[in-house]
């Protein structure tokens, strides 16, 4: 009984957690880009404009829920909802702190890996359903993005696998008790996360939906709520990265004096911040760019990352 | 790659410059003198109206927003029966201010006048008369002018010499 209630409010802790910080990103999002900018950003709803959330959330809420004549209903509805829930099971196996954490999956690296994987049907599908030449471009885009960086995604974590001996990620994070793993797996960690900005299609590599050549791309057609749930999603995924970014080569929840969760909440913290100065500062690439990028410096990247690992770890066992 | 990092820096470096934003309401923008905001009819330095419904600046007008109606008082004095703008149609061009030949009316640095109705910003005498003389202290048009009205003659306003008597021979 009392394992079952601890089970419980764990899910329902992370749930609650990760969409409240994927509701706070966007007001995170717009006060930060503003500092860079030299602005101020939403500042006047409550304090510091963070009830800017609550408004935002109230527009989008009833904002008019359209679904275009032309689009293929069932899937446009479902498209915007396998976003959400496959950023959401990702979650799961995500490590917070000792105790704290949905499951303790043996497999939870290779889990996350295809719950991402199935994250694409949601952009492929919306691009679809919404029967718009652009719409369609921008789901054309992802799914070459998504897929081609999915490949040195996972690539790129073998390096932590084969050092940590693990695919558990309670465990990977243990493995770094005596090193964080960015320092070996620099090349991972690069590729990594470079991968992982691809994955959630956040700028520099936001070609899916770059605004000034596809409209929207993908979620041209989408409207209200629908809309909301990609935003949703973005967010999400921007969390999941940085927390994986966290898990796999920064230690996760260790560290000196502060509880682990404190931890593991700052560190995460100073990676969303990283992917909003990302898109601070960068420009969009070329599509042909992105692409050559991806398989001609990145593939190689990670498979000279992966070879050196291994030469490694069978020199250190021999 | 390189070169990436370093826009970063930049980018992150300008966390700590200042803002360019004014925060309006509390914060108020300097605005030039000669700023061509809400409009307002002048007096004289006795104290009455300057304007003596010419109706100038209602044909100068390019969005026809002006509307008087002259009149006379028992001297022989003009001055509008009533004056009336409509500023949700006022474009704030100053051709008014540039056609009255009395300075009476003239545009002021304000330009906060929104209203929640439309017709409350139809401005009638009352309101667009200020007390004082403006951006034109001094000046007094009926003092100058070679206009006879009661209780002034022709050639008796100021910097006019007497009418020349046409009838006469002598120089």
């Amino acid at each position: 009984m009392n394992e079952t209630l601890r089970a419980l409010l764990n899910v329902l802790g992370v749930l609650a957690v990760t969409l409240t910080v994927a509701a706070g990103l966007i007001w995170l999002e717009r006060r930060l880009l503003a500092l860079w900018q030299d602005r101020y950003g939403p500042n006047r709803v409550g304090p510091f404009g963070l009830l800017q959330v609550l408004a935002d959330m109230i527009k989008i809420f009833t904002k008019e829920d359209w679904i275009p004549p032309f689009a293929d209903r069932p899937v446009f509805v479902l498209a915007p909802a396998i976003v959400v829930a496959t950023v959401l099971m990702s979650f799961a196996v995500v490590p917070i702190a000792p105790g704290i954490g949905v499951s303790d999956l043996n497999v939870g690296l290779l889990f996350f890996l295809a719950m991402s994987s199935l994250g694409v049907y949601s952009v492929v599908l919306a691009g679809w359903a919404s029967n718009n030449k652009y719409a369609l471009l921008g789901g054309l885009r992802a799914s070459a993005q998504m897929v081609s960086y999915e490949v040195f995604m996972g690539l790129s974590l073998m390096g932590v696998v084969l050092l940590a001996g693990s695919f558990n990620l309670r465990e990977i994070v243990e493995a770094q008790r005596r090193l964080w793993f960015c320092v070996p797996q620099v090349l991972g960690l690069v590729v990594f996360l470079s991968a992982g900005i691809a994955e959630t299609h956040r700028l520099p590599f936001d070609l899916p939906e770059a605004e000034s050549e596809l409209v929207a791309g993908f979620h041209s057609e989408y409207s209200g709520m629908k809309f909301g749930m990609f935003f949703v999603g973005e967010y999400l995924g921007i969390t999941l990265i940085s927390a994986l970014i966290v898990t796999l080569f920064f230690g996760g929840w260790l560290g000196p004096v502060l509880p682990p969760v404190v931890w593991f909440t700052v560190k995460t913290f100073i990676f969303i911040c990283l992917f909003i100065l990302l898109r601070a500062a960068l420009p969009r690439p070329r599509y042909d760019q992105l692409m050559a990028y991806g398989w001609k410096l990145m593939l190689p990247l990670a498979l000279l990352n992966l070879v050196a690992t291994g030469a490694v770890v069978l020199a250190r066992a021999a | 790659m390189w070169s990436l990092l370093k826009t970063m820096w930049r980018v992150f470096l300008h966390a700590f410059q200042p803002r360019v934003t004014v925060q309006y309401p509390e914060e108020q923008p300097p605005i030039p003198p000669r700023w061509r905001g809400r409009i307002i009819l002048s007096r004289d330095p006795d104290g009455e109206e300057r304007c003596v419904a010419c109706y100038l600046c209602a044909v100068a007008c390019p969005v026809d927003c002006i509307a008087l109606q002259a009149t006379e008082d028992e001297h022989g004095r003009r001055y509008p029966a009533f004056f009336r703008i409509n500023f949700s149609r006022c474009i704030f061009c100053g051709f008014c201010e540039e056609a009255c030949p009395t300075y009476a009316i003239q545009l002021t640095p304000d330009f906060e006048m929104g209203e929640y109705r439309r017709d409350q910003l139809v401005y009638e005498k009352e309101d667009l008369l200020i007390s004082g003389p403006g951006k034109y202290p001094g000046y007094n048009f009926y003092r100058v002018a070679g206009l006879a009205i009661g209780g002034k003659d022709k050639g008796e306003a100021e910097n006019e010499a007497p009418p020349t008597d046409v009838k006469t021979l002598l120089p």
